[in-house]
């Protein structure tokens, strides 16, 4: 039954999970069922919410109990922490979780917990609760379930086959800054489960092509999360992992937490003033360039850049770095050569790549198909030579690399980057001298 | 250049291509009844919507066009806007007088443009409608949701509601439109009130009479704000974004936005 005191719960468990970012209710499609409420969209996902801080509110993100035995650094549940604590009845979360998706506010549930008395434990309540939506509230929406490292397989096999995702955060890309941060932690306990849930959905696509109505296992994959900015990782290291999270085949998401300083007192951990927006928000460019531009994540980051450029997007970054490639002709080049350009996103180079059949495009066409021209002009050429946009004259190679990227920056950039060229005549030892 | 006066409806768009390739008559500017005449303009030519007619000239689109093609023109009609008649008659004409196949995706001619990125707003606002409808329980089991969306949209969303929730009926309400959708347990049949005063809900606030909300809705309510507010990271607070993807002319229906927690 829900009560004042249920909203009280609530509010202190959302708050709770609030720090784990993961919100997307993509990744399979399920028409609605007679006798059971509820059905996934798949592409795009719903959200059906937007907060105050702009992230999207997808799935009813909540915690079991934040209570918790560890006492991870990054972690505002950590054992040390003085915080109100509360634990929802299981049967307060079904219910909140039905009359919220009954009235079109939620997607579905993202269930998450604190580790109480042992993993297995922690998992089995968690595991109890899907099997109950599913099986008793006949709930047919979204259900995204966290995974407790150290759970037993047999706990992950019967969470798969009521969950639709399951997530297991990396948080650390390197082992030895996670253990300094976690000493309870380490990256074996964190890819054991992983590979389970893996092998239980490679099975189970196996079990499928034989018998049509096997039961589906996680049908929407795995996703992660990693911190950004608490430890000393570079992007190069963070993109080398997510890179390797992609080779896997059913890795669908990985997500960048910029690191909000939840725990100010810890020593290892820097206090910042700002969570690093700017840099998890260039990650996760870099992420969409492996993902939908066919960008490799050596073109990204190397050894000689092991940071992404925070003034320019990853993207034209590399364009600066490669004025070799070009300027590309946008009636002859291929659509993977376009997706290259800076300024051109997957949805105008779809557009050029079908409209160049009619008849030759122009800079005004391109204008009116939604590219950046601003930036796109410097790296194309597009036929006509009379346009002020495509002269040869003004492309990359004429006014070299150094001198296009001031141009391209924002005006905000541009008087940051000339503040910062003022603060570097340095009057003090001027004075020193003297 | 002739003038053309139809009725604002897809039949008449539709007859008014016959009538110009009947006709013979080219550059035709197609202006919607009531709709000012330009100067110097002739005397209107006045199209007779004739279904029939109507009905060869979406044959022959069949013909030339393919089905994400045909949806582009009766969704973009859903948009209502004026400034669509024009590009849409023009397409049309286009599709028969080229006779080349996949015109539709050719996004250098204006008007295939034009029509497209309409076909894309009315889409993008389906979608809203699917993100935010928010539901009131009424004591009889019935679920109200209240909406005034910009284009006409409900015909796009009713299956993806009768499928999620197709144990519970349900009212959708367009007030902007004047008519609704009501979901029965089995099948969606279109509603009109004649007395829209006597509904038992806010036009304006889209809020149920609170002697006929059901007994524990008000909580959930409550539940849902309090979950609303408290899933907000302080520290990251980003305005712009959040009106971007939920802009403000949404709000006034929506739980979490439209209510204070009591």
């Amino acid at each position: 039954m829900l009560t004042e005191k249920t909203m009280e719960k609530l509010r202190i468990l959302a708050e709770s999970a609030k720090y784990d970012v993961s919100c997307s209710s993509s990744g399979t499609v399920r028409k609605g069922k007679q006798g059971m409420v509820g059905s996934t969209v798949g592409g795009v996902g719903i959200c059906h919410s937007f907060a105050d801080d702009g992230r999207c509110i997808s799935l009813l993100k909540v915690m079991l109990t934040n209570y918790c035995m560890y006492d991870c650094a990054y972690c505002i549940n950590r054992r040390t922490n003085d915080i109100k604590r509360a634990t929802l009845s299981v049967s307060e979360l079904e219910e909140i979780t039905m009359e919220f998706y009954r009235r079109n506010y939620i997607e579905g549930l993202f269930l998450s917990s604190g580790v109480v008395r042992n993993p297995d434990y922690t998992m089995e309540r968690l595991t109890a609760i899907v099997r109950d939506l599913r099986t008793v509230h006949r709930f047919n929406g979204y259900i995204h379930l966290k995974t407790i490292p150290g759970a037993s397989q047999e706990l992950l096999q019967e969470a798969g086959r009521y969950a639709d995702r399951m997530s297991i955060n990396i948080e650390i890309p390197k082992e030895e800054s996670l253990k300094a941060l976690a000493p309870e932690k380490d990256h074996k306990s964190i890819f054991l489960p992983m590979s389970q849930i893996q092998q239980g959905v490679l099975e189970n696509k196996e079990d499928r092509r034989k018998f049509r109505h096997a039961p589906h296992f996680v049908p929407a994959g795995q996703s992660t999360q990693m911190i950004v900015g608490a430890t000393k990782e570079s992007d190069l290291d963070i993109l080398k992992m997510s890179n390797a999270m992609y080779q896997q085949p059913t890795m669908r998401r990985v997500y960048y937490s910029g690191y909000v300083s939840v725990n100010t007192y810890d020593p290892r951990l820097p206090v910042l003033k700002q969570p690093p927006l700017v840099r998890e928000n260039r990650l996760y460019q870099a992420d969409w360039l492996m993902r939908f531009y066919q960008f490799s994540v050596d073109e990204i980051v190397d050894d000689q850049h092991t940071h992404l450029d925070l003034d320019v997007d990853p993207k034209l970054g590399w364009a600066l770095r490669h004025p070799e490639f070009f300027p590309v002709d946008i009636n002859k080049a291929s659509y993977e050569e376009i997706l290259r350009v800076p300024g051109i996103g997957v949805k105008s180079a779809v557009f050029i790549v079908n409209s160049r059949r009619f008849n030759r495009i122009t800079s005004y066409h391109l204008k009116k198909m939604g590219v950046v021209m601003k930036k796109a002009k410097y790296f194309i050429t597009c036929g006509e030579l009379t346009s002020a946009f495509s002269q040869p004259i003004i492309g990359i190679n004429e006014l070299r690399p150094e001198r296009l990227r001031p141009l391209l920056l924002s005006k905000a950039q541009q008087k940051r980057a000339a503040a910062e060229q003022q603060l570097s005549l340095d009057f003090k030892d001027e004075e020193d001298n003297s | 250049m002739q003038v053309y006066v139809f009725d604002n409806t897809l039949d008449g768009l539709l007859t008014a291509v016959f009538d110009s390739f009947f006709l013979k008559q080219q550059l035709v500017v197609l202006l919607a009844e009531g709709e000012q005449l330009p100067l110097f303009a002739d005397e209107p030519y006045r199209v007779v919507t004739d279904s029939e007619k109507a009905e060869r000239v979406w044959k022959g689109l069949e013909k030339h066009l393919s089905k994400e093609g045909l949806h582009m023109i009766t969704i973009s009609w859903l948009s209502e806007e004026r400034a669509l008649n024009q590009p849409l008659f023009n397409f049309i004409c286009k599709v028969f007088r080229l006779n080349v196949s996949g015109l539709e995706r050719n996004a250098s001619d204006e008007d295939v443009l034009a029509v497209r990125n309409t076909c894309r707003r009315v889409l993008h606002e389906q979608l809203r409608m699917k993100q935010f409808i928010r539901f009131q329980k009424a004591k009889d089991g019935t679920y109200l949701g209240v909406v005034s969306p910009d284009h006409n949209v409900l015909p796009l969303i009713t299956d993806h509601f009768s499928d999620r929730f197709n144990d519970q009926p349900w009212l959708i309400y367009d007030t902007k439109r004047h008519y609704g959708y009501y979901y029965d347990g089995k099948t969606v049949i279109r509603v009109t009130f004649e007395n829209e005063a006597s509904l038992p809900f806010d036009l304006s606030s889209g809020k149920m009479d609170a002697d006929i909300l059901s007994d524990n809705d008000q909580l959930i309510q409550n539940l849902w704000r309090t979950y609303f507010k408290a899933i907000c990271i302080k520290e990251r607070m980003n305005p712009k974004k959040q009106l971007s993807d939920m802009p403000r002319r949404y709000w006034k229906y929506m739980t979490e936005k439209n209510g204070q927690l009591t």
